[in-house]
């Protein structure tokens, strides 16, 4: 049904009034995220995994570990990449072939946002100065999009960091993916993505697919536990003005400090 | 140790030199060159022009595709191995986004106008003077915008905020170390662009976007600068 909303005008103008009066279709307020549902560990295979639900939206989050060279300009470190399926299966939008700009954006912001959060130590993946090191490779898949995927995609990466095992490794150096043992990667931070979404004046979190069809711009924002910013991006066809930057801002830094909640004891535990 | 001076030695809301020419390319119907240091861009626009496959085409406006692209050679590493990459697409849909709310090809419905941003040397900066060199491509084109953009880079290294850092400074180990690219509309002071990598608190991200104020007004006149000597006399043309 909502698809068939997409040029139309008249839906846009209506969504603008009621965001205006701050009841949304699902009587959520501006601000207010869906139910979030986190599973951790979904995935028996994968080294870590992690299925995040935002309402309708699903998203799964799987890494698997390899030992390769670190790279030349990084002898020392390991590494690690991030990459995304908008799996077909998941809307009717979405189709087969290599990764799209949509994908490749939701991969690089998320991406962006642990890399320099500082999530993983990369120096505790070394194996060996220059010849071995972890490299965790971090796949993200979409099972159903209702909007918001990017903060989706993020909270399953982090998620899958977390329930991270590392494999065993026997005698000649090969890994045995067979046996996990209880060691977790080295992860030191919790930088979480919060994309703020603007429609007309107004800002709002979480959209539905059928609100994000209509956006005119959205910042996404990786946000530390100390408030301390480590991604910004913003997507959208609109500008934003300093004073909604500000505003923007504000609205990520106090999200983010709710959905951190989610791997409470995450660090530690 | 505090971050008290930049290695080459610009103070803190000084650019690289600056060299921006108009009419660069002759096949195409709008082009500029544009040097920030040691980073290059040309851009090229061609359109708006008849857009095929016929499907892309929409029926209310035309369209605009940018094409962001780092030559082989133009990398302080190895060489860039050639096509599109990840990074390269992405920074292609960051400039797109980043003209789409300039320019109005209403009058031009079912056609494109296509954007080509070539790097041949990199400094840091390159999607920043890709933008600059595309937004005098496309003013050069004729195509309607309601302003030039600006695009320039500020950031901090410790506790000190700087404006367009180039790879010594993006890349400065030791102290935190943010990046983050802007793209802005000088008449109206809207952003068009942002992003950030690194590691940065509010207060000092509207620091840096203030530092970073008069770079912008000053290679905005430099772009206009650039624009008018195309079509001065051909003496003047360039430098």
């Amino acid at each position: 049904m909502v698809r068939n909303m997409v040029n139309n005008k008249g839906f846009k103008e209506h969504l603008v009034k009621s965001f205006t009066s701050d009841v949304r279709y699902d009587l959520r307020k501006k601000l207010m995220f869906r139910d979030i549902k986190v599973e951790f560990g979904c995935l028996s295979k994968a080294e870590g995994s992690c299925k995040v639900s935002l309402g309708d939206t699903v998203v799964v989050a799987g890494t698997k570990l390899a030992i390769e060279p670190p790279y030349p300009d990084r002898p020392d470190e390991g590494s690690f990449s991030v990459n995304t399926e908008l799996l077909p299966l998941s809307s009717p939008e979405f189709e087969t072939g290599p990764p799209g700009i949509d994908a490749i954006e939701i991969a690089r912001v998320t991406d962006r946002c642990l890399r320099e959060g500082k999530a993983v130590n990369f120096k505790k993946l070394l194996i060996e100065k220059g010849e071995k090191a972890w490299t965790v490779f971090i796949d993200i898949a979409s099972i159903n999009d209702d909007g918001n995927l990017l903060d989706a995609s993020a909270l399953a990466t982090l998620g899958a960091l977390l329930n991270t095992r590392f494999p065993k490794v026997d005698k000649n150096g090969l890994i045995d993916y067979k046996s996990k043992t209880k060691k977790k990667l080295p992860i030191e931070n919790l930088p979480i993505l919060v994309t703020v979404y603007k429609i007309g004046n107004n800002l709002f979190l979480d959209p539905v697919k059928s609100e994000e069809h209509f956006i005119d711009a959205r910042l996404s924002v990786g946000v530390l536990e100390d408030g301390t910013i480590c991604a910004l991006q913003k997507g959208g066809d609109a500008t934003i003005t300093l004073e909604e930057l500000d505003r923007m801002l504000d609205i990520a830094i106090k999200q983010s400090k709710e959905l951190r909640k989610i791997f409470k004891g995450g660090l530690s535990g | 140790m505090a971050y008290t001076k930049r290695h080459d030695g610009r103070k803190f809301d000084e650019t690289r030199e600056i060299t921006a020419k108009v009419g660069v390319i002759k096949n195409a119907d709008g082009s500029a060159y544009f040097k920030i240091g040691n980073t290059e861009a040309y851009a090229a626009v061609y359109g708006p022009r008849h857009l095929y496959p016929s499907f892309l085409q929409n029926p209310s406006t035309g369209i605009i595709r940018c094409y962001y692209n780092m030559l082989p050679f133009s990398g302080m590493g190895e060489r860039v191995r050639p096509g599109p990459s990840r990074r390269s697409k992405e920074i292609s849909l960051v400039t797109e986004k980043a003209f789409m709310s300039v320019i109005n090809l209403d009058n031009f419905p079912n056609t494109v106008v296509d954007v080509y941003i070539e790097l041949t040397q990199t400094d840091a900066g390159s999607r920043c003077a890709g933008i600059c060199a595309a937004s005098m491509a496309l003013a050069d084109a004729g195509v309607p915008m309601r302003d030039l953009v600006v695009a320039v880079s500020v950031g901090r290294i410790g506790n000190k905020v700087l404006v367009d850092l180039d790879y010594e400074e993006e890349s400065y180990e030791g102290l935190l170390v943010a990046d983050m690219p802007i793209a802005v509309l000088p008449r109206t002071n809207e952003f068009a662009l942002l992003q950030m990598d690194g590691q940065i608190d509010k207060k000092m991200i509207f620091d840096a976007i203030k530092l970073g104020r008069p770079a912008i007004e000053r290679i905005y006149k430099i772009q206009k600068e650039a624009l008018k000597a195309k079509f001065l006399n051909g003496e003047k043309h360039g430098k």
